[in-house]
């Protein structure tokens, strides 16, 4: 049998331990923490758990005990999923082999690499991993903070501002105006918010028939743009109108006080205010310091191991890395990628190149899905898109029930991924 | 030869339906007439044909899956492919005719399949005459590949290496589950290796429709299908 690193410590921790304090045991094995627990972190927590065997030391710090996927969230608004079918708990992870912490990481000193938490303990890692997601640009929606969002909620980190949003729009009174300020490049799920729309729409088409919905969209077009604008005015024809940048969309204001929107210097008054504001990488990341300018975390191609920090990668949202959208399925096909090189780095396994896909789902009516995804490999710059498809317009309607019912089989797929 | 040209060989020579490797023969209708009574148990076609166990069979080619006329009531696997675009032409024909189960993962079709190249082509030959498309040209066949060297099944066991096999896995469980549940995607733990590696050179030679497949398919080479077949033949 050869020695290899596993048998060496187990060896060594043998013998030291008849020797010396517990602290030998802490440090015997090397030590992962995983800050942020969702798509990218709890599949990396779990992944790095399940395949080192107990290899390595292991702790996902999340900050909240139940996490509620963006995911699916738009369907929970368009009345196809109950709230609670979006929610996950930890313990399969927990059962797994993982230290799960419920609190918030406040700090990360890289030269000591340590991170300390918010009740002020300390934990020590040989390597971190950063996937905490997004937090909002500070003045990207005039009017807006993050006060407003009780009045005008962003929705976009799923929880109770979703449940705000539905509650909201269910409440519109007839006839009345949803407005949604559309988020500018980059931003996490690039066909989320016109999903969004389909499904505000497919709920006011009953409750509230002759109720309008104004998306304001600082960007010239967006992702399945054909796709989503065949299925409005099949399903929702007069219903929706978008203002773009070419009609001032992306000089918008917003006046909670009042329940106005100033678009182009026109005041208008809505009933529901969405705002979707600009985003950055979780902020965790940049107090790690390991963001850049633009306030993403960039990272290498081959592995998601930050370009500032080789003790340190960063998965999902947060990280700059190419082409690859910001989404769940992104996240979760990073974090395995993630794993297998810290497991080579930590436990000395075999490093396979690394290999990336995406495929978003989008659901536009009742049975009418769409789909959009890619495969991608690193090269030296970024990750790069090798292949790619998107549904057509004009398929037909078996296809797109059948592609309906496969984003639900990818929802219970990704979620036992990351759960277990 | 390298040991994973010897690899490549075997695993296309021994396990790739006839009809992913050469699909060039010409079919002779008249011995087709005499080999199509192997079907008409199931199966009718000509004038007034109708539905029996099977559905009737005019104007096959160029008619998408599932898709006869007179409401014949398709497994859930056929309609599908169906709505996925599977259209039968040539190299789709022979390959569900060679082998039912490996083009249609729960097909209601219960039959063996037609292991000689010839007869499958002489049986479509037949078919054909009963189609508009025109007689007896085959399509474009795909890819053709030369067996090379043959070996037992259980190679390919050794082949995958079970590590590099478990990393590609995980590829796939974003959408296929572990634990063999099936919401919407169907479950891919428990097969018998040859069928798995079958299915998976289906869709990267596009001969199974579906685009999420054939792309993850197209990704990786023989070895590597071999790998993955491999780690999922040991999940229960
Ligand atoms: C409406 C909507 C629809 C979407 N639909 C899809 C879809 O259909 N398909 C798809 O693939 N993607 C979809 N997405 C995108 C997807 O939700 C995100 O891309 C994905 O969640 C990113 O994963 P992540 O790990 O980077 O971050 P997240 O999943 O957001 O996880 C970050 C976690 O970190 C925690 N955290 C952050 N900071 C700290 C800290 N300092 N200490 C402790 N914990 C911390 C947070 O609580 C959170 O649980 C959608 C998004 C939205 C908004
Ligand atoms: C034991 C009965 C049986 C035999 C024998 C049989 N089939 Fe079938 N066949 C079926 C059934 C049942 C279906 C429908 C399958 C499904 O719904 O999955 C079918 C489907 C088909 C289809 C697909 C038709 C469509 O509309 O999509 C073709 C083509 C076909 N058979 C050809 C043949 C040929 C050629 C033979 C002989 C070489 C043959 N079958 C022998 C029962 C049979
Ligand atoms: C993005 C989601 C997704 C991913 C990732 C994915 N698949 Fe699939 N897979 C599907 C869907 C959807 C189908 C059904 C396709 C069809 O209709 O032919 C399928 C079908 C299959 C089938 C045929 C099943 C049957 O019953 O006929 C096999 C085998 C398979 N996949 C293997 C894999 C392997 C191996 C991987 C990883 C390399 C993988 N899949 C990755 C979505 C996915």
């Amino acid at each position: 049998m050869t020695l290899n690193r596993r048998a060496f410590i187990g060896a060594g921790l043998a013998t030291s331990a008849l020797l010396a304090a517990p602290t030998v045991w802490a440090q015997a094995k090397p030590r992962v923490v995983v800050i942020g627990g969702g798509a990218g972190g709890a599949t990396a927590a779990r992944y790095l758990a399940k395949d080192s065997k107990g290899a390595l030391d292991v702790t996902l710090v999340e900050a909240n005990p139940i996490y509620t996927t963006c995911f699916f969230s738009n369907l929970y608004l368009g009345g196809f999923r109950a709230f609670e079918s979006l929610q996950h708990g930890y313990d399969g992870i927990a059962a797994g082999g993982v230290t799960v912490i419920n609190a918030m990481a406040t700090g990360v000193d890289r030269a000591a690499r340590t991170v300390t938490l918010a009740g002020g303990e300390v934990l020590a890692y040989d390597r971190l991993v950063l996937s905490p997601g997004i937090d909002f640009k500070d003045g990207s929606v005039p009017g807006w903070s993050a006060d407003a969002a009780e009045i005008m909620p962003h929705a976009y980190k799923a929880g109770p501002q979703t449940q705000l949003l539905k509650a909201q729009i269910a409440a519109m009174p007839q006839g009345g105006t949803f407005a949604m300020i559309a988020p500018p490049n980059p931003y996490r799920c690039p066909p989320g918010p016109y999903e969004r729309i389909s499904m505000v729409a497919h709920v006011l088409k009953t409750s509230n028939p002759t109720a309008k919905i104004l998306l304001i969209d600082p960007k010239d077009k967006y992702s399945k743009q054909a796709l989503f604008e065949e299925g409005w005015e099949r399903h929702y024809p007069g219903m929706i109108e978008r203002v773009g940048p070419e009609f001032g969309g992306d000089k918008v204001e917003v006046r909670p006080a009042t329940m106005e929107i100033v678009v182009d210097g026109t005041v208008q008054k809505v009933d529901v205010c969405n705002v979707i504001p600009g985003q950055m990488a979780g902020k965790i990341a940049g107090i790690a310091g390991v963001t850049d300018d633009k306030g993403w975390a960039p990272v290498h191609a081959d592995s998601m191991k930050s370009k500032m920090d080789a003790n340190v990668f960063i998965l999902g949202d947060a990280s700059a890395q190419g082409d690859m959208p910001k989404s769940g399925y992104s996240a979760n096909s990073q974090a395995k990628v993630a794993v297998m090189a810290i497991r080579g780095e930590l436990t000395g396994s075999k490093v396979f190149p690394a290999k990336y896909s995406n495929t978003c789902w989008s659901l536009i009516a009742p049975d009418d899905g769409v789909k959009v995804g890619a495969a991608y490999e690193p090269t030296p710059e970024k990750i790069a898109s090798t292949s790619n498809f998107i549904s057509k317009p004009g398929e037909d309607a078996a296809l797109r029930k059948q592609t309906y019912e496969e984003s639900i089989g990818w929802y219970a797929g990704i979620t036992s991924d990351m759960f277990g | 030869m390298t040991r994973r040209l010897v690899l490549a060989g075997v695993i296309l020579g021994l396990l790739l339906p006839q009809a992913l490797m050469a699909a060039d023969l010409i079919g002779d209708a008249e011995k087709g007439e005499v080999i199509y009574r192997r079907c008409s148990g199931c199966h009718e076609v000509g004038a007034g044909a109708d539905n029996g166990i099977g559905p009737e069979l005019n104007g096959i080619f160029g008619r998408a899956a599932a898709s006869e006329k007179h409401g014949y009531a398709y497994s859930k696997g056929l309609k599908r492919m169906g709505a996925d675009g599977l259209i039968w032409e040539f190299a789709t024909l022979d390959a569900y005719i060679e082998n039912p189960k490996a083009l249609v993962s729960g097909t209601r079709m219960n039959f063996p399949g037609l292991k000689n190249p010839q007869d499958r082509a002489d049986v479509l030959a037949y078919l054909r005459s009963f189609s508009d498309m025109p007689q007896n040209i085959p399509e474009s066949s795909p890819t053709a590949f030369a067996p090379e060297v043959t070996l037992p099944p259980e190679v390919l066991a050794i082949v995958g290496d079970r590590d590099y096999g478990e990393y590609l896995a995980s590829e796939c469980l974003t959408c296929h589950q572990t634990d063999g549940d099936n919401d919407g995607i169907p479950a891919i733990i428990g097969w018998p290796t040859e069928d798995f590696v079958i299915a998976m050179h289906a869709y990267k030679r596009q001969i199974r429709p579906h685009p999420v497949m054939q792309m993850m398919a197209t990704r990786l080479s023989d070895e590597e299908i071999a790998a993955v077949a491999a780690y999922f033949a040991t999940l229960q």
